[in-house]
């Protein structure tokens, strides 16, 4: 699966206004504890981090552990003082990267 | 048979029951545990609690853990954890810890917000391996620790499908 | 009137039904059962006795498919977006190419498949369909049946026809062609199968509402799949369903895409005429 996140913003908001922000991304979350067909330990492979970047100052971060369900969705909230970019990005236990970028202009 | 069934019951918790039966379906839904795997329990949860808030001294209020009574679906139990606060660069949420007491693993997820978050709400989506207790904690900038806790039920489907 | 609502056929306690009236939980389910179903939500996914999937989901689930950034379904139909548009095989084409914007192109599709094959005189579902197309027709390579590529682009393609109501393709054209076709599914739907000797009827038509331990037996309406299930943790199609419906009454089984899923699928699509399609729904 392409892992393509998807990102609910507003495209423009007005200054201060708080808004919610919803991430969704496709990911398996393997847990670690499950078994293959063949008895083998299916080694843990999941996103243990989501960063939320406002002009290069961090939102929210947030830690996933094996408990959170496949296809991460997190959402949260930000005040939008000024015009400027959201940057969202996803790690992977193997330091994989998932960066999306968000323009919100604010009035 | 029935009548047999619920002794079984008694003695047994259901999902045993239905293992017996060779008719599990919680194993295919979130996946068979290897055994000798270390399994978590409210001492442990509450320990965890404790080493990622730093205290273990609560206080009641100001957060909500909003969770369903009855889970659909253990694989995907939606929540929402909100706290009360005004979110200034005085007085805000600085963590949300959660924590579940009776999956393979007492770690959930760690939040930290800031005071650009402007209303402190998260929400997302976990899994339960059973019925169990999830705990939520809210660390303030004033290093005072808010606590919640919600008993989720975890139902087993009759179609595994 | 709870005894009716909960089923006490002995053999389909191998479908889980242990507890009898006397727990306490299974009144509580058969309570929020039938609060699920006065829910005004659900209005729009009622039509005459035809009940949706989505009646029979709690209110976390119904939230998870009503907002479209909150459907885990929807990073497939991205996908499937993405391979729409997508220049694929060795003539050098999109689907997009011939087909211009799917959301005009594919509105209402959904509904004509299965439809009948001259080729091969059969029924043939939509992701046999796309497969031939895209071999035949574009010198590309087929896609495995529940692979995420074909989930997507089943989703996407889907997706167009969200909020329509499914309709009948027969007619009286037709009508002789694909009777026997659809003679062929209801067969399968009311034969009883496998070491529990049920049929898809007895669970979906006759004990639709009631429990089958925890869960709400659905009325097995085709109208939002592929579908997100909370279970499988991703989207599948419909002939995932039947198979591990098949497997839970511990019958053997047929391969998806096989002429007896397909012609199943064909009598279910007709059975749910005047519902919405939803796809991509969620379900637990």
């Amino acid at each position: 699966m392409a892992r393509k996140p998807r990102i609910k913003l507003p495209k423009s908001v007005n200054k201060g206004q708080v808004v919610q922000i919803k991430t969704l991304i496709p990911h398996k979350m393997e847990t670690g504890q499950r078994k293959n067909k063949k008895g083998g330990k299916i080694p843990r492979f999941i996103i243990n981090k989501v960063e939320a970047v406002f002009n290069g100052k961090p939102v929210v971060t947030a830690d996933l552990h094996p408990a959170i369900s496949a296809n991460p969705y997190f959402a949260f909230y930000a005040r939008i003082d000024e015009s400027g970019t959201f940057k969202f990005v996803w790690t992977d236990d193997k330091g994989g990267k998932v960066t999306t970028s968000k323009k919100v202009t604010a009035n | 048979m029935s009548n047999t069934i619920r002794k079984l019951e008694n003695t047994l918790e259901r999902r045993d029951v239905l293992k017996l039966l060779g008719l599990g379906t919680v194993a295919a839904a979130t996946g068979s545990i290897v055994s000798g795997e270390a399994l978590a329990t409210p001492d442990s949860a509450a320990k965890l609690i404790s080493k990622l808030s730093g205290t273990s001294s609560y206080k009641s209020g100001k957060i909500t853990l909003k969770m369903p009574e009855i889970a659909e679906n253990g694989a995907t139990v939606p929540l929402t954890v909100r706290v009360d606060s005004p979110m200034t660069a005085s007085s805000y949420v600085k963590s949300i810890h959660l924590a579940a007491d009776k999956n393979p693993r007492s770690e959930v997820a760690s939040f930290h917000l800031t005071p650009a978050s402007g209303k402190a709400e998260v929400s997302t989506r976990m899994r339960l391996a059973k019925t169990q207790n999830v705990i939520a904690v809210a660390v303030m900038s004033d290093g005072s620790v808010h606590r919640v806790s919600r008993l989720v039920k975890v139902t087993i489907g009759g179609c595994g499908g | 009137m709870i005894g009716r609502k909960i089923l006490s056929v002995v053999a389909i306690m191998g479908l889980g039904i242990i507890v009898g009236l006397a727990n306490n939980a299974s009144i509580a389910f058969a309570d929020e059962a039938e609060r699920r179903a006065k829910d005004p939500r659900n209005k729009n996914y009622v039509v005459g006795e035809k009940k949706s999937g989505y009646v029979y989901m709690t209110s976390q689930t119904r939230d998870m498919q009503d907002d479209d950034f909150e459907n885990s379904g929807f990073p497939w139909v991205d996908q499937g977006e993405e391979i729409w548009n997508k220049k694929m095989g060795t003539v050098g084409k999109a689907c997009a190419s011939c087909h211009d914007a799917a959301s005009k192109s594919m509105k209402g599709v959904a509904n004509t498949f299965p439809r009948y094959d001259a080729k091969t005189k059969k029924m043939i579902a939509i992701q046999a369909f796309l497969n031939r197309h895209i071999i035949d027709d574009m010198g590309g390579k087929k896609m495995k049946w529940e692979s995420d590529g074909m989930m997507g682009l089943v989703m996407y393609v889907k997706l167009q026809s969200r909020g329509t109501p499914v309709k009948s393709i027969i007619n009286d054209q037709n009508r002789a062609t694909l009777a026997p076709f659809l003679a062929k599914g209801k067969k399968f739907f009311e034969q009883r199968r496998g070491l529990l000797d049920l049929s898809c009827k007895h669970c979906h038509e006759d004990y639709a509402g009631s429990l089958a331990r925890s869960n709400v037996l659905s009325m097995g309406m085709p109208n939002g799949f592929p579908t997100y299930r909370l279970k499988w943790q991703k989207p599948g199609t419909i002939h995932r369903r039947f198979s591990g419906c098949n497997k839970n009454v511990r019958a053997k089984p047929y391969k998806r895409g096989s002429e007896e899923y397909t012609n199943l699928e064909f009598y279910l699509m007709q059975r749910a005429a005047g519902l919405k399609w939803e796809t991509p729904a969620v379900r637990n």
